[in-house]
């Protein structure tokens, strides 16, 4: 039983994406001014996105000696279109643009081009400090992925399906954050670690000087930070039909709850990236492998025994 | 779409993998040989379980143990070359014919 | 129709990138080059109905393969091309090697009087893998699981430069690890 949107759906998809990114790029704005003990106001900070789009669209782009420019235009643009395949699954209230039988390997698939992209972007400026992020990305993405897929395969298991639509419909009842915290937790941090976010902004990080994103400015700049900005849009919005039990709430309609679901992981996310320090590569990596992997494990096994003494398959 | 046109793609796979594989001297293009030659098996196994048995589940189990096989192939042609690498600084198969410590 | 213009797309993709890869200078573009082919084989592998298995290659051919530039930029001299260089040898045998492969077994693929199709495609094809993997190929599964658990513990074997002696000296009784870089949760 397919319910996909009708196929005007997908047009509507990359304008809601954006709506919402504009909102999290003003509130982290406001954030950051309020982090840095010089407010901005709202009105100011919701002009920020559209003036900072306008400026990297005026500004000159910038090219390196022998940089190899079709990978990293490559890169850029596989970040974006990335992120906006990946949200193809995401219920709009209840029906998604594409209703795929493994959405969640969909999605999975969708977001790991971000390793690629990331790394060629990083390559493709044939620059040392561009190139040290590229790896970074790679190092921190081993470290996430599996606490990441560990989750996801948590959430197919109490819904017994792959298909994103039957995990909404599993959570009419109860919501998958209380008998799954363990792997809302590690979700939420892969989020975070995948769009680069926060604590895991390393590979962008200042002591690299922009990392990956170096040597970008102008247009290629404005393709890639929306793109980065638009995955952690689709990742955040991925825990909504996950572990937040997608639209079923009282009153609202679904879409309402969905949306105001959404912003408040972002707004987790966004205080979660001004109050907590960049932490370093080799400290994740080994906090990833020897704490969130088995954790994340024994969450699936402890819901795999509560599906199983539900009397499921 | 035929199972023979299947095949043709997946045999022209195999052979530019092995040629790849028997040609090039550094070990990590001697691995992509090997990857482009298992991506050739991936597409036959597909092939073979659409055209032929759609209703059993072998040629989807081939798949799975074929994907396997090629992370296992990587994962072991990295760690030897990293080992090889270490104690004798080589990276061609030409410099590592004999395979004394 | 748009079927076969598909097929045909993918599976040109496929085999003219799998081809470029030993061709071009640039190490990053080889490996990136094998991905595309990769995902021409995946797009092959969607069409014939095998939604989950063609994602899964998708998924971890794109891993693989940013795995494999990390260690192809590691260990070749000349990672980004900038001087061109043949590292060939033995072309021609092996191109006499590879033709002859080719001939018999597209030869097979034409000449073999296949058997006409049986059954039908299960209504699920991911649950029916599912249940074969649980079930009747359950060894098979048993199996894979387990060689890759020898292959985890195998490749940190042979790649690892520091093991526990060097960190913990020879009695593995030193009170802390001389690590140079301390990890995230205080060993």
């Amino acid at each position: 039983m397919s319910t996909a949107l009708p196929l005007g759906g997908a047009a509507l998809l990359p304008g809601l994406l954006l709506a919402v990114t504009w909102a999290a790029v003003a509130a982290d704005a406001v954030a950051a001014g309020r982090a840095a003990g010089r407010p901005v106001s709202w009105t100011v900070a919701l002009g920020l996105p559209g003036r900072e789009a306008v400026r990297l669209l005026v500004g000159q782009r910038r090219r390196t000696a022998a940089g190899d420019e079709l990978l990293r235009g490559i890169g850029g643009a596989a970040l974006l279109v990335a992120a906006l395949m990946a949200a193809a699954v995401l219920p709009l209230g209840l029906r998604p643009v594409a209703d795929l039988g493994p959405g969640l390997v969909w999605f999975n698939a969708m977001e790991v081009v971000a390793w690629a992209a990331v790394w060629l972007v990083g390559w493709g400026a044939n620059s040392t400090v561009s190139l040290i992020g590229g790896y970074r990305f790679v190092a921190q993405g081993l470290a996430y992925e599996l606490p990441h897929m560990f989750a996801l395969i948590t959430a197919a298991v109490g819904a017994q399906s792959l298909r994103v639509t039957d995990v909404v419909a599993a959570q009419q009842g109860l919501w998958f954050i209380v008998i799954m915290p363990v792997a809302f937790v590690a979700f939420l941090l892969s989020a975070a670690a995948m769009a680069f976010w926060g604590p895991f902004d390393a590979p962008v990080g200042r002591d690299v000087a922009g990392g990956a994103a170096a040597e970008l400015s102008g247009v290629d700049r404005l393709v890639f930070s929306t793109g980065r900005w638009l995955l952690l849009v689709a990742s955040s919005a991925m825990a909504v039909p996950l572990f937040l039990g997608g639209g079923h709430g009282p009153w609202l309609p679904a879409w309402a709850w969905v949306l105001v679901k959404t912003l408040a992981v972002l707004g987790v996310l966004i205080v979660l990236r001004h109050r907590v320090p960049t932490i370093r590569m080799e400290r994740w990596t080994e906090f990833s492998w020897v704490v969130l992997v088995p954790a994340t494990i024994a969450q699936a096994l402890v819901v795999t025994l509560v599906v199983l003494g539900r009397g499921g398959i | 779409m035929t199972l023979q046109a299947f095949l043709v793609v997946a045999a022209a796979l195999v052979s530019v993998g092995l040629f790849g594989a028997l040609t090039q001297q550094s070990i990590v293009m001697v691995m992509m040989g090997l990857e482009l030659l298992l991506n050739g098996v991936i597409l036959a196994a597909a092939a073979f379980w659409y055209f032929l048995a759609p209703a059993g589940t072998e040629g989807q189990v081939l798949i799975v143990v074929v994907v396997t096989a090629m992370a296992i192939e990587m994962a072991a042609g990295f760690a030897v070359t990293t080992a090889i690498y270490r104690a004798k600084r080589i990276d061609m198969t030409d410099d590592a014919a004999e395979l004394r410590g | 129709m748009i079927t076969i213009a598909l097929f045909g797309a993918l599976a040109v993709t496929a085999v003219v990138a799998g081809a470029l890869v030993f061709r071009v200078d640039s190490m990053a573009r080889a490996t990136f080059l094998l991905l595309l082919s990769f995902l021409a084989v995946a797009g092959l592998v969607l069409m014939t109905g095998l939604h989950y298995l063609g994602l899964v290659i998708v998924l971890m051919m794109i891993i693989e393969m940013v795995v494999m530039a990390v260690f192809m930029i590691m260990y070749m001299m000349n990672p980004a091309g900038l001087m061109p260089m043949s590292m060939f040898h033995n072309t021609r045998g092996s191109a006499v090697v590879a033709a002859t492969t080719f001939v018999a077994l597209a030869g097979g693929a034409l000449l073999v009087d296949w058997p006409v199709r049986g059954g039908r495609p299960a209504p699920d094809l991911t649950m029916a893998l599912g249940e074969s993997l649980m079930g009747g190929q359950m060894l098979t599964m048993m199996t894979l699981g387990v060689t890759l658990f020898a292959t985890i513990v195998g490749t940190v074997v042979l790649a690892t430069g520091r093991g526990r002696y060097d960190r913990l000296g020879d009695e593995l009784d030193a009170p802390e690890s001389d690590d140079r870089d301390r990890g995230g949760v205080g060993r």
